[in-house]
């Protein structure tokens, strides 16, 4: 008929294309297809679930060469980037996360207590407990549930400036006045601290006392951290990142590279060394306590962090005073990979989302910006604070920001389009840290005027 | 007291009395039966003033034994926590920005509510119309009177034009407009240099007011958009009140204090 014939001649009329689609790591999937220019990425990801034969199908994000994401639909991406559509176009495609975490909106308690500024909050690793430490030196539990509080740990002379669960959710460790950051290895065995006057001491909390002390940094240590593979990587004011043994202390390397004191420190595989053997995609409305033997959670985490961390090794950000930040891969070599630069003042925070996909660093210079945590090319700025911000937090599902400003307010913003999703003023003072669990349910914030603030939807 | 050396000079040549040291030594050492029979047996005025200087001394003396015993024993240092507890982050920064920090919101809110309104200078010295007014003298003969010039510093907005020259009837000369104003913080001590947005109230008279007169104590405008205050609604604070409090005429600047 007429109108079939128009059809088919409209559609002779749309160029067509030959993509491959490839995985992240560059495994090609299928053998190159046709597809019109104007396929729009939900067909896309149509082809694609079919291909990949899984049982569930799955959210996926699509990317041309690897670089420029098909957001509208392929014919406008390949205009863009000005690509030749006689070759095989690679396409790239990226599992997103199954759930999708609903942007915190409105603040549902404000927890009073503390009798000094709030200076660290930590989510446990399935979300059930809050933990919140003050300059008061008390370390608070609040109870989630009633969102009240339920046990006040004392025993701190001074501050109480880090705080750490660890990753089966049964310890907390704090530390206060001389000890800026502590963490708990992933077997939940040993517990490192760094401390001001240079050294790390790793204690074992089993026995109950300190079994090393790694020395080599000249200055106070700032940042450490528990690496997967079975090294300890620490940042400290002497510009250097040194990467040790943790088996025997021994130091394996030193990253140089920084012109002033590195501040930060972000493993790609951080949010899975943290949550363990819980799987965000599982929570529930109440969270639970994680359930099974020892060995069993030894398994899920392990195959979690293999997931997550895929073939490559693991790579590390050092963010610094000096304005930039550098990527490295610490297992292997000296030299970082990229050098990233853009800030204007100096970096408070570095942090790798939990698909290990992006990078999000906050800086004194009021803005967040976000760079590819695979290459680290620069992607995205988020402005909207008007006064330096000190700490971010990614959602499980990596599509959500949320940043906790000295202008005492916090934002969520959304990675994907970059724009400002939601705005939550309420503090009275200074925001100092905040936290989002690993559920996606809450946000917790503490700040100058000594309350926590709960933030849900 | 001696006016001279020549008590010395008596010395140097004849040397002392043979008992003199004794003498010397036993005088002094009756000096506390003497104090203590002073401080017994005065009465009237000079007791008070006696005593009052007795008092003096017993307390200063009472503070060096006590300094003393303190070097005598070391002492663990003060148990107490300091004050101003900060993020780790933020240990070995002095407040950086703090010239930029948000002042307390909710202070400011019960302010705005309560409509009360504390100025830094609750009372100014009005200055009458010949102060602040000079007539200017026109006309063929220089007769006509109704004229007159401002002597103080004035504001006049952005798009201000004068009128013909032939009507104005108050001048405000060039030389004494200024756009620009030292406005200082009153809890942070820090001091901006932030433009003017106007003139809300000239305690002397409406009409100064009015011609955007600014003189001690009146109540001006600025714009604080760079100082980063947010309201607790997150909004941006872009313009605040501050009270002017030099005589900016003599000093040649305006110099105020915000009001928080």
């Amino acid at each position: 008929t007429a109108a079939e014939m128009k059809e088919v001649s409209r559609l002779r009329d749309v160029e067509r294309l030959l993509i491959q689609f490839q995985d992240e790591e560059g495994e090609v999937l299928g053998s190159p297809f046709d597809v019109p220019l104007d396929i729009t990425p939900d067909k896309l990801q149509l082809v694609c679930n079919a291909l990949l034969q899984k049982e569930e199908p799955v959210p996926l994000a699509f990317f041309v060469r690897g670089e420029a994401e098909v957001v509208s639909s392929l014919g406008s991406c390949v205009k863009a980037l000005g690509v030749e559509t006689e070759q095989v176009l690679p396409v790239v495609y990226q599992p997103q996360a199954v759930f999708r975490v609903r942007a915190v909106a409105r603040c549902t308690s404000t927890l009073q207590g503390h009798t000094e500024a709030v200076i660290s909050t930590a989510f446990s690793p399935t979300g059930k407990y809050l933990a919140s430490g003050s300059g008061d030196t008390t370390v608070r539990f609040w109870d989630l549930t009633t969102e009240t509080p339920h046990h006040t740990a004392r025993g701190h002379t001074h501050w109480v400036l880090s705080i750490a669960w660890s990753p089966d959710g049964k310890k907390l460790a704090s530390g206060c006045k001389n000890i800026l950051k502590s963490s708990l290895n992933p077997e939940c065995r040993y517990l490192a601290s760094s401390s001001k006057d240079g050294a790390i001491r790793i204690w074992d909390t089993v026995l109950g006392r300190c079994e090393k002390i790694l020395t080599g940094h000249i200055q106070s240590v700032t940042c450490v951290k528990w690496g997967g593979d079975g090294l300890l990587y620490t940042s400290s004011q002497d510009r250097t990142v040194k990467v040790w043994r943790a088996k025997d202390g021994v130091q394996c390397r030193t990253l140089q590279g920084h012109a002033h004191w590195v501040n930060t420190l972000a493993l790609s595989t951080d949010y899975v060394l943290r949550t363990g053997a819980f799987e965000p995609a599982t929570a529930t409305i109440n969270p639970q306590d994680l359930t099974g033997s020892l060995e069993e959670l030894k398994e899920k985490a392990l195959q979690r962090y293999n997931k997550v961390r895929g073939s490559a090794p693991e790579r590390l950000v050092s963010g610094s005073d000096d304005f930039t930040l550098f990527l490295w891969n610490p297992a292997e070599e000296k030299k970082p990979l990229a050098r990233l630069t853009g800030h204007s003042a100096l970096v408070n925070e570095v942090l790798f989302s939990p698909d290990t996909r992006l990078l999000a660093s906050a800086s004194f210079d009021k803005s967040i910006k976000i760079w590819d945590g695979r290459t680290g090319k620069y992607l995205m700025s988020l402005r909207g604070h008007v006064a330096s911000v000190y700490q971010v937090a990614w959602s499980a599902d990596s599509r959500l920001l949320v940043s906790g400003s000295s202008d005492s307010t916090l934002k969520v913003w959304d990675v994907k389009t970059g724009k400002l999703n939601m705005d939550l003023p309420g503090h009275a003072d200074e925001v100092y840290a905040v936290d989002w669990s690993p559920d996606g349910q809450r946000v917790a914030s503490g700040g100058k005027d000594k309350c926590l603030r709960i933030w849900r939807r | 007291m001696p006016q001279n050396e020549h008590i010395e000079l008596h010395r140097k040549r004849h040397g002392y009395r043979l008992d003199h040291h004794e003498r010397k030594r036993k005088k002094e050492s009756r000096e506390a039966h003497e104090r203590s029979h002073k401080a017994r047996k005065l009465i009237g005025l000079k007791a008070k003033l006696y005593h009052k200087q007795r008092h003096a001394e017993k307390i200063q003396m009472k503070k060096t034994i006590k300094m003393h015993e303190q070097r005598k024993t070391k002492q663990k240092n003060d148990d107490k926590t300091p004050e101003g507890a900060v993020p780790a982050y933020l240990l070995d920064r002095e407040g950086q920005s703090r010239a930029k920090v948000l002042s307390n919101m909710i202070k400011q809110k019960r302010k705005e509510k309560a409509g009360k309104w504390e100025v830094p200078l609750p009372k100014v010295r009005a200055q009458g119309e010949t102060e602040v007014l000079k007539v200017i003298k026109t006309g063929k003969r220089q007769k006509k009177a109704w004229k007159r010039m401002v002597t103080k510093v004035c504001f006049v907005g952005d798009g201000f034009t004068r009128k013909p020259p032939k009507y104005e009837r108050f001048i405000r000369p060039m030389g004494l407009r200024f756009k620009k104003a030292h406005v200082t913080h009153p809890e942070l001590k820090a001091t901006f240099c932030l433009p003017i947005l106007g003139v809300k109230k000239n305690p002397s008279s409406p009409l100064y007011t009015a011609l955007g007169v600014i003189t001690k104590g009146t109540v001006v405008e600025v714009n604080v958009s760079e100082l980063g205050l947010v309201t607790q609604g997150g909004k941006v604070i872009w313009g605040k009140y501050a009270q002017v409090t030099n005589n900016p005429e003599n000093d040649g600047c305006i110099n105020a204090v915000l009001l928080v």
